[in-house]
C-alpha cells in the first residue's frame, strides 16, 4: 500500500439488494486533499458517500482507511474510526428538537471528557468558524436552509475529524453562499489539514475545491475517469469532457 | 380545423378522421389545416399528436405545415425523445400465487423485523442497567411530560365517560332485579380490570404511539437518524430508549388516574339517576375491588406502555424516506399497536381465568 493514502477503494460494487448501482471502483484519496464524487443526478454519488462513511456494507470490494479494511475491522474499533469521520448531509440532518449550540454539543459530550463549560466554549466557536455567532440558542427550524447547512458543518466539525465528508454542499444554495461554502471547505483543508471527500454536480464548485476526482457514469455503471478536474477536461472521454463542460464537447467550459 | 381551440371550448369529434385512418387502404395523406383557428392552448397541441400518432401507426403522411408555428414547434419537443419503451410499468394484476408467496415473504421478513428491533431493545436495555447507553436523562423527563401530564385531559375526559355508560349499560339489567346498588361493583370491577388500562392504552396509542412514529420516521427523513448513527450514537439507545421507558413509567400511573375518574363517572350516575347515596356507593366499590384486579389493571397499563411505544417506535424507525412513508408509518403504528394492546389483552383475560386472579 501507498503510505500516502488516507481511502482507498478498492474494486467497488454497490448495489441494492440484486440491482447493482456501480460497479469495479477504484480510487484513492491522499491525506489533506479535497477528492471530488462527481457525475450526473442519480449515478451513485450519495451511495457511494454512504459507503464510505460506513452506513452501507458493500455487495464486493474494500474499503480501506489507511490500509485498513474497514469491514474487516471489530466493532469497537469500527466505532473508533466513525468518530475520526465528519459528514454533512444535503440538507444539514440537523437534530430538529435541539438548538445549534447542543446539536455541536452532543457528540462532544458524548465522546470527551470536556466539562459542561468547557463544551459549551468549544461548541460556541465551531458555530463562530462558521459564521454563527450569536445563533446559539436557535432550533434548525428558526433558520434559513443556508444556516442549517453551515451548522451541519459546524456539527461535521466538532470532533475534529480527520475526514470529512460532503453530501451535495451548494445544493439549494445561491451562487455566493455555495461560493463561500467552497472557500470555506478550501480554509479547512488548509487550516485543520482535513482530508475531504465532496459529492457534488456544481461544476463551479468542481473546479473551484477538487484537487482530484472521480467520474461516476450512470449509463456504464462504473467509473469513467479518474483525476484533477482541469486535466480532465481534455479527457480522452468524451462523455467526461462533455459532463465538465456543461454538454460542450469541444472541451471548453462555459466559464473559467 | 377552425374557431376557437382552449380548455373551456367544446371539442368537435374526430370519428369521421379516425374511421377514415381505420378503413382499409388507409388515406393516402392527411392535411392539418388551421386556417379558421383563432386561439389554442394544449389541448389543440394534444388532439394533433393523436391525430399524428395514429397516422404514423398506419403510415400515413401528415402535413401539418399550415398549423401556426407555435403548435409545430411544440408538437416536435414533444417527439424529439423518443417513448423510453422499456421503462413502462407491466401492469396487471400478478397471478395468485405470486401475490401470495411475496405476500409470505413480505409478512415473514415483517416479524423478522419485529423480533429484530425487541432484540435491539433489549440489548440497549441491557446497556442502560450497566451504565453504558448513550441515553439523556433529559430527554427521558421531556417524554414523560409530554405523555403523561400532557394526556391528564383527554384520559380524564375519555374515562369519566366510560364510567358513566358503564354504570347504565349496569343500571339498565340490575334495576330489573332492584339491586342498583351493584352498578357499583359493576363500574368498579370493569374499570380496574379492564377499562382503565385499554381506555388509556387506546387513548395513548392514538396521542403518544402516533407521534412517536411520525418524530422518528420525519427524522429519518431529515437524514436526523444517519447523523446519529455517523457519530456512533445508537439511534435506539439515544431515541428509542427514553420513550419506551417514558411510557412503562406513565402507564401505569395514567392507569391509576382513569381508574379513578371512571369510578367518579359511575359515581355521578348512580347518585343523580338511581337514587344511591355517594357515601354508600363508595362503600360498595371499596368492598369490591380487590387489591389483586387493581394491580392487574396497573400492570397491564405498564404493557400496554411499552407495546404503544414499541409499535410507535420500530414504525418511525423502520420509515421510508419520503414523506408518504411518513404517514404510513404513523397509520400502521397506530393500527398494530391497538391491535397489539387488544390482542394481549385478550392473552391476559385467558391467564387470569386459568390463575384465578
Amino acid at each position: 500500500m501507498n503510505p500516502d493514502t488516507q481511502i482507498e477503494i478498492r474494486n467497488l460494487t454497490m448495489a441494492y439488494g440484486d440491482y447493482v448501482v456501480m460497479r469495479d471502483i477504484q480510487a484513492e484519496v491522499k491525506p489533506h486533499s479535497v477528492f471530488v464524487i462527481m457525475g450526473g443526478s442519480g449515478c451513485g454519488k450519495s451511495t457511494l458517500l454512504r459507503h464510505l462513511i460506513g452506513m452501507i456494507r458493500p455487495a464486493k470490494g474494500e474499503i480501506l482507511y489507511e490500509g485498513q479494511s474497514f469491514w474487516s475491522m471489530d466493532d469497537d474499533r469500527r466505532q473508533q474510526r466513525l468518530r475520526r469521520f465528519g459528514v454533512l448531509f444535503q440538507g444539514g440532518a440537523l437534530w430538529s428538537s435541539m438548538t445549534l449550540l447542543e446539536n455541536v454539543s452532543l457528540p462532544l459530550g458524548e465522546y470527551t471528557d470536556l466539562s459542561a463549560a468547557d463544551i459549551r466554549e468549544v461548541a460556541r466557536l465551531k458555530l463562530a468558524l462558521v459564521g454563527l455567532k450569536g445563533f446559539e440558542d436557535f432550533y434548525p427550524s428558526e433558520i434559513s436552509g443556508g444556516m442549517c447547512k453551515r451548522a451541519g458543518l459546524a456539527r461535521a466539525m466538532a470532533l475534529d475529524p480527520e475526514i470529512l465528508f460532503f453530501d451535495e454542499p451548494s445544493a439549494g444554495l445561491d451562487p455566493i453562499s455555495s461560493r463561500n461554502l467552497d472557500d470555506l471547505i478550501l480554509e479547512l483543508r488548509d487550516s485543520l489539514g482535513a482530508t475531504i471527500v465532496v459529492v457534488t454536480h456544481e461544476l463551479a464548485s468542481i473546479f473551484a475545491i477538487a484537487d482530484d476526482s472521480i467520474f461516476l457514469d450512470p449509463e456504464t455503471r462504473t467509473m469513467q475517469a479518474r483525476g484533477n478536474p482541469r486535466e480532465l477536461l481534455h479527457s480522452d472521454n468524451p462523455k467526461v469532457r462533455t459532463f465538465l463542460s456543461r454538454g460542450n464537447p469541444s472541451g471548453i467550459p462555459a466559464s473559467h | 380545423m377552425s374557431g376557437s381551440w382552449n380548455a373551456s371550448a367544446r371539442f368537435p369529434e374526430f370519428h369521421p378522421l379516425t374511421e377514415a385512418l381505420a378503413s382499409e387502404p388507409p388515406p393516402p395523406g392527411v392535411l392539418l389545416e388551421a386556417s379558421g383557428l383563432s386561439r389554442w392552448d394544449s389541448r389543440f397541441v394534444a388532439a394533433v399528436a393523436r391525430i399524428q400518432d395514429l397516422c404514423r401507426r398506419r403510415r400515413v403522411p401528415v402535413d401539418d405545415s399550415a398549423l401556426p408555428e407555435g403548435v409545430r414547434r411544440l408538437l416536435r419537443l414533444a417527439t424529439a425523445v423518443p417513448e423510453a419503451s422499456d421503462v413502462r410499468r407491466v401492469g396487471g394484476a400478478k397471478p395468485f400465487l405470486a401475490r401470495l408467496g411475496a405476500g409470505t415473504v413480505r409478512a415473514w421478513e415483517e416479524s423478522l423485523n419485529l423480533f429484530t428491533f425487541l432484540g435491539e431493545v433489549l440489548i440497549a436495555l441491557g446497556r442502560l442497567f450497566q451504565g453504558k447507553a448513550q441515553f439523556r436523562l433529559p430527554d427521558l423527563l421531556l417524554v414523560i411530560q409530554q405523555t403523561g401530564p400532557g394526556a391528564l385531559g383527554i384520559v380524564a375526559l375519555i374515562n369519566f365517560l366510560v364510567g358513566l355508560i358503564l354504570a347504565f349499560v349496569g343500571a339498565t339489567t340490575l334495576s330489573q332485579f332492584g339491586a342498583t346498588i351493584f352498578v357499583a361493583d359493576t363500574v368498579a370491577i370493569g374499570t380496574v380490570r379492564e377499562m382503565g388500562a385499554i381506555m388509556t392504552a387506546v387513548i395513548l396509542c392514538g396521542r403518544t404511539g402516533a407521534a412517536f412514529a411520525a418524530q422518528l420516521g420525519t427524522m429519518k427523513v431529515n437524514e436526523e437518524i444517519a447523523a446519529l448513527r455517523t457519530f456512533g450514537i445508537s439511534p435506539v439507545e439515544f431515541l428509542v430508549l427514553p420513550r419506551i421507558i417514558a411510557l412503562v413509567l406513565t402507564m401505569p400511573l395514567l392507569v391509576v388516574f382513569a381508574d379513578l375518574i371512571s369510578i367518579l363517572g359511575g359515581l355521578l350516575v348512580s347518585s343523580s339517576v338511581m337514587d344511591v347515596s355517594p357515601t354508600v356507593y363508595i362503600d360498595r366499590t371499596i368492598q369490591a375491588i380487590r387489591l389483586k384486579s387493581f394491580l392487574l389493571g396497573v400492570f397491564k397499563g405498564g404493557i400496554f406502555g411499552f407495546l404503544v411505544a414499541y409499535t410507535g417506535c420500530l414504525r418511525g424507525i423502520q420509515c421510508g424516506s419520503n414523506a408518504a412513508a411518513v404517514g404510513e408509518a404513523t397509520t400502521r403504528a397506530v393500527v398494530a399497536g391497538i391491535t397489539s394492546i387488544i390482542v394481549f389483552d385478550g392473552v391476559f383475560a385467558v391467564l387470569c381465568n386459568a390463575l384465578k386472579i
